[in-house]
């Protein structure tokens, strides 16, 4: 769904070339292609879309569900990322920006329930997210910078699914409930189900996540992440909450956001706080980039995860 | 289904003065603000939301110019580097502290920078340093010139 790379016409242009075209064609129909291309990536701009913007949440259920391949935007700062690389290239941008109801920060007893308009700065900065889920908002002053935390929201983090992102591993450790609602209503998820697969998460098409609900904790809690710069993306990251059953989650240790389970199993059962970070990546197979090896993940997993563990335990 | 041709109409106040233009939804505020009103002092530099050479306030806030599209600010009050001095040319504090500091050294990063700094100042009116150097986070010098920079932000803070 995401991947649009123009891959056919790549594919049209090796066709002419096996049905026995002339080489100068073939060569001046790559350079016409990468021509557009480079043009495309100095320019960095989407391709192009139609733009509506919604009135209220049930009017944006309903373009989506009659527009073709329609997508929402708010914040915009997972999306046009995506949408500039071409990663993603939907045909109809749905806005929900304008519907300031979905902007809040509630206590409601056992959670507090955090609007998906709710920009990170907010998060960031809020008294009741500093209270009771401190972690939180610790965690959403290392997103990008404060102009990007302006424009960026909670639902967009979460609802992308990064990998890499900085808030859905704390979503996963604090144990989040995710609000969904569609055209036949609402449907709540816990965000152990709502990480699918790489840029994956369980939403359908044709809805809207409302609302986060994040339950209080006054557990220990440590959250840090390896980079090479102080603006880059985490090559690993780890978020724990300790308490009864603490929980590990791990960011780029996956194609999703994901718990170490082995981890977590080996401190219920009684394991000391090495052994249970010696098994944090044995149930995982870390990905391999420009940025570290599989193995080089692993060890900084180990070695995060302990130092995690000893600050919250 | 050809998208070619499908404009919108947006009406975007920048520096106090409405402009109404129909633009492609897909037009970034940046080359609305370049283009389309013709101020350039708003720079384009990395265009992914790193460098923060784009920044500019959005109803009072600072945001990344390249990472929002015109659309999306249609009916709203944009600021730019431009539109900072009063009318009669007075600069703000913090532009003094810029000159008095000499906190640039090419200048392409110090319209963002000023923008960026203009609105953390307005949430942090005493930073400290350590602050001050945590807000620059979004805005690259590549000149590496961020000591006097500091120095001018502190310098205009209460």
């Amino acid at each position: 769904m995401f991947v649009s790379l123009g891959l056919d016409k790549i594919q049209e242009v090796f066709a002419d070339a096996a049905i026995g075209l002339g080489r100068a064609r073939i060569f001046a129909q790559f350079e016409l292609l990468m021509r557009s291309y480079r043009k495309a990536w100095s320019e960095v701009i989407p391709v192009k879309f139609e733009y509506y913007r919604a009135t209220d949440v049930s009017d944006a259920i309903d373009v989506l569900a009659s527009a073709r391949d329609a997508k929402v935007i708010a914040g915009g700062h997972s999306l046009l990322p995506l949408m500039k690389l071409r990663f993603a290239s939907p045909m109809t941008l749905v806005d929900i920006g304008r519907i300031s109801s979905l902007s809040y920060i509630l206590d409601r007893g056992e959670y507090v329930a955090i609007g998906a308009l709710t920009s990170l700065r907010d998060i960031e900065t809020s008294p009741i997210l500093k209270t009771s889920v401190p972690i939180l908002s610790y965690a959403a002053s290392f997103v990008g910078d404060p102009s990007v935390r302006h424009r960026a929201t909670i639902g967009g983090s979460v609802v992308h699914g990064d990998a890499a992102g900085d808030l859905p591993s704390v979503m996963l450790a604090v144990g989040a409930t995710v609000v969904l609602q569609g055209p036949d209503g609402k449907r709540s998820v816990s965000v152990d189900d709502f990480f699918l697969g790489f840029l994956e998460t369980n939403i359908n098409f044709d809805e809207v996540l409302l609302e986060i609900q994040v339950p209080k904790s006054d557990a220990g809690w440590a959250r840090s992440e390896f980079n090479r710069r102080a603006q880059d993306w985490a090559i690993v990251g780890v978020a724990v909450l300790g308490g009864k059953s603490p929980r590990v989650s791990l960011i780029n240790m996956a194609s999703t956001p994901i718990r170490a389970f082995a981890c977590e199993d080996a401190l219920v059962a009684g394991g000391s706080i090495k052994e249970a970070a010696d098994l944090v990546s044995s149930d995982l197979d870390p990905p391999e980039d420009l940025n570290a090896t599989s193995a080089f993940r692993s060890h900084l997993a180990n070695v995060l995860v302990r130092r995690a563990l000893e600050r919250s335990l | 289904m050809s998208l070619e041709g499908i404009l919108m109409q947006v009406t975007v106040m920048v520096n106090g003065q409405n402009f109404t233009n129909d633009i492609e939804p897909r037009m970034l505020l940046v080359h609305f603000i370049r283009d389309v009103v013709g101020l350039k002092g708003t720079n384009v530099g990395c265009e992914t939301s790193s460098c923060g050479a784009c920044t500019v306030h959005v109803d009072g806030k600072s945001v990344k110019s390249c990472t929002v599209l015109a659309v999306q600010a249609d009916g709203m009050s944009v600021t730019t580097i431009e539109g900072l001095a009063s009318l009669d040319g007075e600069m703000t504090a913090l532009q003094k502290s810029f000159q008095n500091c000499h906190a640039l050294q090419c200048g392409f990063c110090t319209p963002g920078m000023i923008m960026a700094m203009e609105s953390f100042l307005l949430e942090n009116a005493s930073p400290s340093e350590a602050e001050v150097r945590h807000a620059l986070e979004g805005n690259l010098c590549r000149c590496t010139g961020y000591h006097n920079i500091v120095k001018a932000v502190l310098s205009a803070s209460t």
